[in-house]
């Protein structure tokens, strides 16, 4: 780096060496900032920015690439709340998409000398051009990606290459070249891929290249990459970083996207994690790797001992190996074991409940505080419960025999998925770990009405009632059971959860129905938190005194919000999206109704999409790379192993049937509606928040041609689980119930994939050269959408009966609905298909009073049902 | 020689001289409701409408260009400080926008055309474009400091209608003014660019940022060299300040930009500060004694007057500076000059 020539003129402005940009504010790179900006709650990502400013981010890097997310909107919204915030504002902002139109819109709003990250020549020379021109009008500096036509840019001769022809077409259309900044792309190191290797070397090498070749540009990088293999292991990844900027900074890098406080002192490195790095990052043994993996073992606790111990366990003495097979989930020895303890306990004249009272409960202790501290995680937890349950099982006829009470329970709760609603995943999850942790679970299962659940807990003196829930109408259905306890004159805490509960529903709707406690719980790991204190005389007060006030502060800040604000249903109209119609595929090659009696599920099995079925155990990250995850790999590795022995079993034994429905119908579109040519009618909702942009305001029916058209629908499902079920719950395996289920519900969701994909390429047939990868699959890289009533795009569940009517579900795919609309059986898929190839998902959100009257009268509904069926789209 | 070329050939040579306040002159003309209006038969009442002048009284117009032109001015600028659609609305005037920026640009093109005549020495019109009484920074509503009253793209529409008439009518270069938004200016280049393209040839752009008090910052929050990284870009042929207050206060701003900027450096303060009555009355020699140490400070290549200024004082202006040397371009090294509400660079 030349020395900045003092006399030039930067008086005021501080000179920087190397730039630390702040990656706090990105959505891809913070779940907690994705969180916030999901939620919509702004105030608080806002204070994200600010906390970096504060901690000396000298450029702010702002990214809301995110699927579910309107970027543009996002970007928009949270560039103008920064430029209320001076000491925010006072700093650079770098505008961060891989979508020009999100970059444009971010433009749009920076007043100060912003950085675009990033463009490239991806998509040819006449786009890259056409970018870096509006970067100029624009006023802004620029990241170019080492990307090319041809690809990204891995070795050093492709990275020199393509930045250099990138700097030549710049600075030929007189693009200044110190606002050029060149990412030449830092991928991860030490991933056991021989080719891969020399990645960080091939960075530095190119970095120098570039600086030399290219005058006054500057290059920068995203760190997080290069350590992506070591993801959990902070030390090892620190020190990576640490060591890799020693040497690219003096080789030119000048900036970075990095955590400011993930960097560690090069000096200060332990010697021999430095020299371990330094050898990867260099490039300089062929062992690098295999030498930094075994050394960051030791950095992160002690896996060698466990293979030591792994030989060892049946040696020791049986309280030890009943804690051992409970804290490793392995339940090949627990009746023997159990049955020994029993004995020992025996032949010295103690009673059988102290087998569970001592080593098991003591084992299932150690189970709770690992996955309380996060060093546990779910799939292991349920093993763990299961080998609880099998050495309970084998107890319990000694202790019936001894007639003494029932073992010391921690307290007694009740769970129950709520009346309409078939889905209990997530609560047959959180049963499973208040039950670890000594609690005495009462399931009454799926579809409970409040009657039953008031009953239950009455009548076994419950301690606690927890609800669940999946789908929308059943935050209603948890406002009944709350009224309902309120008329019973009950006391008890209830706790609300689910994927569509939230914190904030149950403070506006629920808390306020009930005057005993009312707990929000996120997810299974909150449960025992929540149920500990909810059940501890020193501790409840405090910790419902501190959730009502929590509560109240949602009331009151929801009190002063007016939320965004709506278009008059006629203005929202007036800009709907405008398809070109000339571009509508043609009619189906094979219209009418289609029926698949039982898709091959080994076909099925290719599709799958796992990253959901991670998830649902509670293991984020995305698949495959959640397999070598450092943290939770090993937990989901062993889980993904688990689920390809029971789909071996699922296919070769044919457990599982997979059915479906399809079929197409002539059409128009009437203003909102869609109309069927045989007069069925398909009434939409419209989006009616007013964008800050021109964006339209989204109808489903936008899609389809008023001039005549066609729409599509489908329902798929997976029968066949309950004898499945069953067997497992005769054996007390909720791990295999649990696993089964969510299997089921990836089958289901595959065979509504593969469907789809059956009618783009031949049943409607617009796409009939359609050829995709799995992975472009998932991505929905196809041209048609299939949105679902209940999903964002279309609210109303009660479009399922009228969908199930075209498709005569019942009969075609074996596939009813309870009174929420929920399908049976519970892994199920349905849906409309829009072809029309600018058709996209987006969510309808907030809708006005005009609107739910106008809707209420479209679906020949009283306004109070629509209101019913609505509300969340409603407050 | 372009338009570029042939003013920064006549700026290399000495200091030019803008003109002075349009406001302050049409003000002593003590016109009524009737002048204003004219026989345009719009629905609102146009006292105060400065700029409809060109519409409904030309003659006044050009009789304050004319007496700028001759009091030294070697840039004259449109009276059209307000003739956008935004803020014409107020008048209801915002259908006349094209007609106020065309007639305007003519008038001043005429009168400049036949000062250059006369003398020999060229003369330049700059299409005067205000920031409109919108910001884009800034939220109107406290309540919600997201909120924006207009977009970019509405704006740099707004501009670009503007532009595209004065420059129809005969201005050499577009003037943004009283910047007190820097974003507003990011549109109005951004339009100007645009139009650029649309005609198919060069437009110079001069810019001139307007501080909110003594703080130095103008009302979207920027420092002096932020402002001048965020617009950079524009390659302005001037880039400036004016209104605020008067030179006293603003000579360190002044002084700051003309030692960071490669663009030539335009200054048009107010005359002073105003009295308890609301009016300047700063004498012409006060002001041009100031402005005279911008000079032979070597600050300033282009000097005038905004609120308060008259013929009479660019002409004790044109006096006190004539013969002493223009400010010289410096330096600049190529450096990647980036800003927030502050400047921030990177070493090169």
């Amino acid at each position: 780096m030349s020395n900045l020539d003092q006399d030039t003129a930067t008086i005021g402005a501080p000179t920087a060496r190397f730039v630390n940009i702040g990656e706090r504010t990105n959505v891809t790179g913070s779940a907690r900032f994705k969180k916030l900006i999901l939620e919509g709650d702004y105030p608080a990502a806002v204070e994200v920015a600010r906390q970096q400013v504060e901690n000396g981010a000298q450029i702010i890097d702002v990214n809301m690439d995110e699927g579910l997310l309107d970027s543009e909107e996002a970007m928009t919204t949270f560039l103008r709340l920064l430029a209320a915030e001076p000491d925010i504002a006072r700093v650079p902002t770098m505008i961060d998409s891989s979508k020009w139109d999100v970059i444009e819109a971010g433009l749009k709003c920076v007043s100060g000398k912003p950085i675009v990250n990033s463009i490239s020549l991806k998509e040819g020379e006449e786009q890259f051009l056409e970018q870096a021109t509006k970067c100029m009008d624009y006023g802004a500096s620029v990241v170019v990606m080492a990307f090319d036509e041809t690809g990204q840019a891995d070795t050093k001769e492709r990275k020199v290459e393509i930045c250099s022809r990138a700097y030549r077409i710049l600075t030929e259309a007189g693009f200044p070249a110190e606002d050029i900044i060149f990412d030449p792309n830092i991928f991860a190191v030490a991933t056991g891929m021989e080719e891969h290797d020399r990645y960080a070397l091939d960075f530095i090498e190119a970095v120098a290249e570039i600086r030399e070749a290219c005058p006054h540009v500057h290059c920068s990088g995203g760190l997080s990459n290069l350590s992506f293999s070591f993801r959990g292991n902070e030390t090892v990844r620190r020190a990576m970083h640490s060591v890799f900027l020693f040497h690219a900074i003096p080789a030119g890098l000048d900036m970075a996207i990095v955590n400011a406080g993930q960097l560690d002192v090069y000096d200060m490195l332990d010697p021999q994690l430095r020299e371990a790095c330094e050898d990867v990052i260099l490039c300089r043994r062929p062992d690098a790797t295999e030498r930094l993996i075994a050394l960051a073992e030791s950095y992160r606790g002690k896996s060698r001992e466990d293979e030591k111990q792994e030989a060892e366990w049946r040696g020791w003495p049986v309280t030890r190996r009943l804690e051992h097979a409970l804290v490793k989930g392995i339940d090949t020895h627990v009746v023997a074991d159990t049955e020994e303890a029993r004995l020992e306990i025996a032949a010295r004249e103690g009673r059988t409940i102290e087998v569970i009272e001592g080593p098991l409960m003591d084992g299932m202790n150690v189970v709770g505080d690992l996955f309380g501290s996060g060093k546990m995680f779910l799939p292991q937890v349920v093993k763990s419960a299961r080998v609880m349950k099998k050495a309970v099982a084998h107890l319990i006829p000694f202790i019936e025999e001894e007639k003494t009470a029932n073992s010391r329970s921690a307290g007694k709760i009740v769970m129950a998925t709520v009346k309409g609603d078939v889905h209990d995943i997530g609560k047959n999850i959180v049963g499973v770990v208040l039950q670890c942790n000594g609690y005495e679970v009462i399931d009454l299962g799926v579809m409970t009405p409040w009657t039953k659940i008031i009953e239950t807990a009455k009548a076994e003196g419950a301690d606690i009632i927890g609800l669940s829930g999946l789908i929308t109408p059943s935050l209603d259905e948890m406002v009944t059971v709350a009224q309902e306890m309120q008329r019973a004159e009950m006391d008890l805490p209830l706790l609300i959860g689910g994927a569509t509960t939230s914190k904030v529903h149950t403070a506006l709707r629920i808390d306020p129905a009930y005057d005993g406690p009312v707990i929000h719980v996120l997810d299974a790991s909150r449960a025992v938190g929540v149920a500990s204190n909810l059940l501890s005389d020193t501790q409840k007060d405090a910790f419902v005194e501190k959730t009502a006030a929590e509560h109240e502060k949602v009331r009151v800040s929801r009190a002063g919000k007016t939320g965004s604000a709506l278009h008059p249903l006629a203005d929202a109209r007036a800009n709907r999206f405008m398809a070109d119609f000339s571009q509508k595929p043609a009619a189906p090659a094979k219209p009418g109704v289609h029926v698949f009696d039982a898709w091959d599920l080994a076909d099925l099995r290719e599709t799958i999409d796992w990253t959901p079925f991670f998830s649902a155990w509670e293991l984020a990250g995305t698949y495959p790379a959640i397999l070598q995850d450092p943290v939770v790999g090993e937990s989901a590795r062993s889980l993904f192993a688990d689920a390809q022995d029971m789909l071996d079993r699922i296919i070769d034994e044919n457990w599982l049937t997979a059915r479906a429905v399809c079929g197409f119908w002539p059409c128009k579109a009437v203003e909102d509606d869609v109309v069927l040519d045989d007069d069925t009618l398909l009434p939409f909702l419209r989006q009616q928040v007013k964008k800050s942009r021109d964006r339209a305001n989204f109808c489903l029916s936008d899609f389809i041609d008023p001039q005549g058209d066609w729409i599509g629908g489908f329902a798929v499902g997976i029968h066949g689980i309950e004898r499945h079920l069953a067997r497992f719950a005769m054996d007390t395996d909720d791990y295999s119930d649990i696993l089964l289920k969510a299997l089921a519900d990836r089958f289901a969701e595959a065979l509504a994939e593969r469907v789809h994909q059956h009618v783009r390429t031949d049943l409607w047939g617009y796409a009939p050269q359609e050829a995709l990868s799995n992975e472009d699959l998932i991505r929905e890289n196809y041209k048609g959408i299939r949105p679902a009533p209940g999903y964002p795009a279309c609210p109303d569940h009660t479009l399922k009966p009228v969908l199930f009517d075209l498709l005569d579900a019942n009969a075609n795919a074996g596939l009813t609905l309870t009174e929420s609309q929920a399908m049976l059986p519970t892994a199920a898929v349905s849906g409309f298909y829009f072809g029309h190839p600018d058709s996209q998902y987006f969510g309808v959100a907030r809708i006005g009073e005009d609107q739910l009257a106008d809707y209420a009268a479209r679906r020949s509904m009283d306004v109070e049902t629509a209101e019913r069926w609505l509300r969340p789209n409603l407050h | 020689m372009s338009i570029r070329e042939t003013l920064l050939a006549q700026a290399a040579k000495r200091i030019l001289l803008f003109d002075g306040a349009f406001g302050t002159m049409i003000q002593q003309e003590k016109l009524g409701e009737a002048d204003f209006a004219g026989d345009l038969g719009l629905s609102a009442s146009q006292a105060g409408n400065n700029d409809i002048l060109a519409l409904t009284r030309p003659d006044i117009i050009r009789t304050i260009t004319t007496a700028y032109l001759d009091a030294g001015s070697d840039i004259v600028s449109t009276n059209t400080f307000s003739a956008n659609r935004i803020s014409q609305a107020d008048y209801a005037a915002q259908d006349m926008v094209q007609q106020i920026n065309l007639a305007s640009a003519r008038i001043a093109r005429q009168a400049a055309d036949e000062a250059e005549e006369k003398d020999g020495n060229p003369r330049f019109v700059a299409g005067a474009i205000g920031p409109t009484n919108k910001t884009l920074t800034l939220s109107p509503n406290v309540e919600d400091p997201g909120y924006r009253e207009i977009g970019f793209d509405f704006l740099a529409d707004v501009y670009r209608d503007q532009a595209a008439a004065l420059i129809e009518g005969g201005a050499d270069l577009i003037l943004v003014e009283t910047i007190f938004d820097t974003l507003n200016a990011k549109a109005a280049i951004f339009a100007v660019r645009a139009l650029e393209r649309e005609l198919g040839r060069e437009i110079p752009i001069a810019l001139s940022m307007t501080l909110t008090d003594l703080s130095g910052r103008n009302l979207s929050g920027h420092t002096v060299e932020a402002f001048w990284y965020s617009v950079r870009h524009a390659k302005p042929l001037a880039v400036g300040l004016n209104c605020s207050f008067g030179a006293e206060q603003l000579r360190p701003y002044v002084q700051e930009l003309g030692k960071i900027s490669e663009s030539l450096v335009l200054a048009y303060p107010n005359a002073g500060l105003p009295n308890e009555l609301g009016e300047y009355d700063e004498p012409p020699e006060t002001t041009a004694q100031k402005l005279s140490g911008w000079a032979t400070g070597g600050h300033a290549n282009i000097l005038g007057g905004c609120c308060g200024s008259t013929p009479e004082h660019i002409a004790a202006i044109a006096d006190a500076v004539r013969g002493v040397a223009p400010r010289t371009i410096p330096d600049v090294q190529p450096a990647t000059r980036l800003a927030g509400l502050e400047p921030f660079t990177v070493a090169a």
